[in-house]
């Protein structure tokens, strides 16, 4: 799985697409790894643009959470924004909205969470 | 197999309507009613079938207990919850005494919610009864005759006249019982707990209760794929969200909405019924979970057949 980055006003934007179910939850969790690794204290806070993905299963949301909770114990800041309107229905239904922290946009995210 | 009943579906505990809680749904109804009169009781029956059933109706409180009905004269029933209690007193008012009959009793596991109504389950006090526990731990007859003994209840187990028996039955394995292939599975939960499927000629019900789904173990998602598919029903611990079960509820055994509507889809099965319900959500709560299940299943069915969820409340029959 690729996973490009960009930087905006000090965020650092990974663009995540296509279909996060259980199989590729692996190749997801793998990828996303070398991110996590920089998503600590002190370093650009780390925002998923999920504009691009059209479905997540309960084993994506898991590495999502994961994800945060590592960023967390590291002190590292860790967001998602832009989520499609399916996506984001399975966030509200799996209650992962009030557990991970999502933005409505990268701009809106970024105003919060940048420098 | 011709229906399932459910006698009891909620999780953990037992819990009752309050004063309040109905207090609620009167004011819900006349408020929706808006000063209409009604002429007739058709009419009246007409106006209240539009109302929500967190208003007309309840979910329940008896902990877990359900039916197969079968066209055999051998009943089948998953667990011994406080649901037990209601149940037994149907199958003496339908038989009569005496009117001996034969109970299958499967059990998930030693739980007390899970036990706690065997000793109010009135066909164990007739004589001529037979009873066959059936279940896959080492303890299941002492815990069985434990909740039985001084002090936790005043009849002790030695009392019950019914000639009881138990099945120690080996997990993976299609046991053929009264007509029906019945395979146990091991399932995640602490002290382990065992899902049944039920095969008949015709049919497939699988009782899949107290099971936790660790999201990242592929082998034992496929296994549970495998031990629901193309099930006409599938009975599944709904008890949290996604979220609480991977999270500040992990490791308490239990599963979510949304993994039942996966592991439903990818097995093809017909029917998922969403059971064993949290003690805390009342019934409105429990209603919005089924709505936003079905939502769920609608916007990741893709090109697979609809498959149809509900929520499981006592009393509630369902034709399989």
């Amino acid at each position: 799985m690729n996973l490009p980055t960009r930087e905006q006003s000090g965020v650092l934007i990974v663009s995540v697409s296509g279909r996060i179910d259980h199989l590729a939850s692996e190749e997801f969790t793998q990828a996303i790894e070398p991110i996590l690794q920089q998503c600590k204290n002190g370093n650009r806070p780390v925002l998923l643009d999920f504009s691009a993905v059209e479905y997540i299963s309960s084993a994506g949301l898991r590495v999502l959470m994961m994800a945060s909770r590592r960023a967390k114990a590291e002190k590292g800041v860790f967001a998602i924004a832009s989520l499609q309107p399916l996506v984001q229905e399975v966030f509200a239904i799996s209650r992962f909205n009030l557990i991970m922290p999502c933005y409505v946009s990268i701009d809106a995210a970024c105003k919060v969470l940048g420098s | 197999m011709k229906r399932v009943v459910f006698w009891g579906t909620r999780g953990s505990l037992p819990v009752a309507l309050t004063s309040r809680d109905i207090r609620e749904k009167i004011t819900a109804a006349l408020s929706a009613a808006n000063g209409k009169s009604f002429k007739t009781q058709g009419t009246l029956d007409a106006f209240v079938d539009t109302l929500p059933f967190a208003v007309t109706g309840t979910f329940g409180g008896n902990s877990s207990c359900v039916e197969i009905v079968r066209d055999a004269p051998d009943h089948f029933i998953c667990d011994m919850g406080s649901g037990a209690r209601p149940l037994g007193q149907a199958k003496i008012a339908r038989y009569g005494v005496p009117n001996p009959q034969t109970y299958h009793l499967f059990i998930s596991h030693l739980h007390w919610d899970h036990l706690m109504g065997f000793p109010y389950f009135a066909p164990m006090y007739i004589p001529g009864n037979r009873i066959i526990i059936h279940g896959c731990h080492q303890q299941l007859e002492e815990a069985v005759r434990m909740q039985m003994r001084s002090p936790n209840f005043p009849v002790d187990y030695s009392q019950a006249g019914a000639r009881i028996e138990f099945d120690l039955m080996t997990p993976g394995k299609a046991h053929f019982i009264s007509g029906v292939n019945v395979t146990p599975k091991l399932q995640l939960h602490v002290g382990d707990s065992y899902g049944y499927r039920f095969e008949s000629i015709d049919r497939t019900v699988v009782y899949s209760t107290d099971s936790e789904h660790r999201l990242e173990d592929l082998e034992s998602q496929k296994a549970f794929v495998n031990f629901f598919a193309k099930a006409d029903l599938v009975i599944f611990d709904a008890m949290y969200s996604l979220a609480e079960a991977v999270s500040v509820k992990a490791d308490w055994g239990h599963s979510s909405n949304v993994v039942g509507v996966e592991l439903c889809q990818l097995a093809q099965a017909r029917r998922l019924a969403l059971f064993h319900h949290e003690p805390v959500h009342d019934d409105k709560q429990l209603s919005r979970l089924l709505a936003e299940s079905r939502r769920l299943e609608l916007i990741t069915r893709g090109e697979n057949a609809p498959l149809e969820v509900i929520s499981a409340y006592d009393g509630l029959t369902i034709e399989l």
